[in-house]
């Protein structure tokens, strides 16, 4: 029942949700921001994140810098990081953080399949693929041509199975059908996830319901906007849509028929949070929508640390290190080419 | 125009049982109450501190000495538990029944019944206390792991939440003073 989680929750996660709340504790705040800013080089920019939480992922790393250099070093900090939650987690914390990581996967099976069709080589696709969404068969994903074998070698064993769901078609792989391949599985995972954390009820399932209604309608406004002028027809981006949100059901039809960047916004600003979205941006803009949906997910995320006693913190978390790195590395950018004019303008603070 | 109750209570039956159940099943009852919720709200109240504790202070290392502060009102809840439980134990003093009808003499059920009041009060009173001292603690290591300036403040919380379990002592005691077996 929603309340009387304090009495329980401290016997299987207490020690862990203690443990996130430290690495939270530790993210770049807007003067740790203001400093690397005012970095004239990678070498200062090492020298001040070594002060930070990042500091021993940084020791070592060898002298000509290289921006991707940096961001992999964070990013091995926020899979260490994770994967010593995990292996301390219970159920069903445990299955929590595996969902977790299950939009990285389906990240990584499209970015190697995508790759194959281009003729890349498997190792250096491989050393591209976000760590928090490795699996043991990855590396056999190249082999595959179309979506049926690529099911029955690869998938069928990894948590991913389930997604494919029964309109699973032989159809060669190549680019249109690359991206309705993700799009497709990361709705079913969506739903999933949503189905998994009602389950759990109490605060876990409001907080993330939050979260994940934000992500799908997120998701489904990015598909209508990529999808414009493409031949992907009404009812094919209708079935890309999430099956929960705010902008279910009736927002989807409205969004499914939208041709342009304007009709788009009158549909979602029918919905209260994402009129007030809506307004940050000038009329006409849509280049800061990528800006003003991340300080939005932001907010949000920093929000599920005020109460205790849910899974969302642990979510918010990776979500929250992850936009780190992304700072990091538009910061890294900005500094290795010296283009400091517009580099606060990428960041998204978070505190 | 009210019901006749002698016809919906049978009074002499509800006498006979209850008067064949010894008073001193009340008061052993009470007593094991007293102790045994008093020590389940402590120990509540310490496991939902303590691992939040322990997970914080991995990375904050400062916080584990002031935050004993939150197991040690827990543990003074177990504590008031078993004193409660020794003074009432001490008030117990054997009658013998009438031979004749089987039951203790009236005062002896009273004191009976004081001892179970009290035991039970006491328990549960603690039993209260002991998990909002608990829960209490355990933000208070998690907002003190992040700003040092909250600790003190938030102690005020768990002061007030540690009362709770001191009225119940109080009143078990006035309760149970009163229980005299053999009053004449």
């Amino acid at each position: 029942m929603y309340g009387l989680e304090a009495l329980w929750f401290n016997v299987k996660d207490g020690y862990l949700e203690a443990v996130v709340r430290g690495h939270k504790s530790g993210l770049l705040t807007s003067a740790d921001y203001n400093n690397l800013c005012q970095c004239e080089s990678l070498e200062d920019i090492k020298l001040h994140l070594q002060s930070t939480d990042y500091g021993p992922y940084l020791a070592n790393v060898a002298s000509p810098l290289h921006t991707t250099t940096i961001v992999e070093q964070c990013t091995e900090k926020l899979t260490e990081d994770w994967a010593n939650m995990r292996c301390n987690a219970d159920d069903p914390l445990a299955t929590f953080m595996d969902y977790c990581t299950y939009g990285h996967m389906i990240d990584n099976v499209v970015l190697i399949v995508t790759g194959t069709l281009h003729e890349r080589d498997v190792q250096e696709l491989l050393d591209k693929c976000h760590p928090l969404g490795m699996f043991d068969s990855i590396s056999t994903l190249a082999v595959a041509s179309n979506m049926r074998e690529l099911y029955r070698l690869v998938l069928v064993d990894t948590p991913l199975a389930p997604y494919f769901s029964s309109n699973l078609t032989s159809e060669d792989l190549d680019e249109m059908n690359i991206e309705i391949l993700r799009n497709t599985l990361y709705k079913a995972y969506l739903d999933d996830f949503a189905a998994f954390c009602n389950k759990l009820g109490g605060a876990t399932s409001e907080v993330m319901g939050d979260l994940l209604a934000f992500e799908a309608d997120r998701r489904a406004l990015n598909i209508t906007m990529n999808s414009i002028g493409t031949e992907l027809t009404r009812d094919d981006r209708r079935k890309l849509y999430s099956n929960f949100g705010l902008l279910h059901p009736h927002g989807h039809s409205e969004l499914a028929g939208a041709e342009d960047f304007d009709q788009i916004r009158s549909a979602m600003e029918k919905c209260p949070p994402y009129q007030a979205i809506f307004n940050k941006m000038g009329y006409g803009e849509s280049q800061m929508l990528d800006k003003v949906l991340y300080e939005e997910e932001v907010r949000r995320e920093v929000f599920t640390f005020e109460q205790q006693f849910h899974y969302g913190v642990f979510f918010a978390y990776m979500r929250l290190r992850e936009q780190e790195i992304r700072n990091i590395m538009w910061v890294s950018e900005c500094v290795a080419q010296d283009q400091k004019a517009r580099i606060t303008d990428g960041i998204v603070y978070i505190f | 125009l009210l019901p006749n109750l002698d016809f919906f209570i049978a009074w002499d039956y509800l006498w006979f049982l209850f008067k064949n159940i010894s008073p001193y099943f009340w008061s052993a009852l009470g007593i094991g109450l007293c102790v045994g919720l008093s020590i389940l709200g402590a120990a509540w109240g310490i496991y939902i501190t303590g691992s939040s504790l322990l997970g914080a202070a991995i990375r904050v290392p400062r916080i584990t000495s002031k935050n004993l502060i939150s197991i040690i009102f827990c543990e003074a809840v177990a504590i008031y538990g078993v004193i409660v439980a020794i003074i009432l134990q001490t008030r117990i003093e054997y009658v013998d029944p009438n031979p004749d009808s089987g039951a203790w003499p009236v005062p002896a059920y009273t004191a009976g019944y004081a001892i179970y009041g009290a035991g039970i009060i006491t328990g549960w009173a603690n039993l209260a206390c002991g998990i909002c001292v608990g829960v209490v603690g355990s933000s208070a290591a998690l907002s003190d792991a992040a700003n040092s300036t909250l600790f003190v403040k938030i102690l005020v919380v768990e002061i007030f939440g540690s009362a709770l379990g001191l009225f119940g002592v109080i009143i078990g005691i006035i309760v149970s003073g009163q229980a005299n077996f053999k009053q004449s």
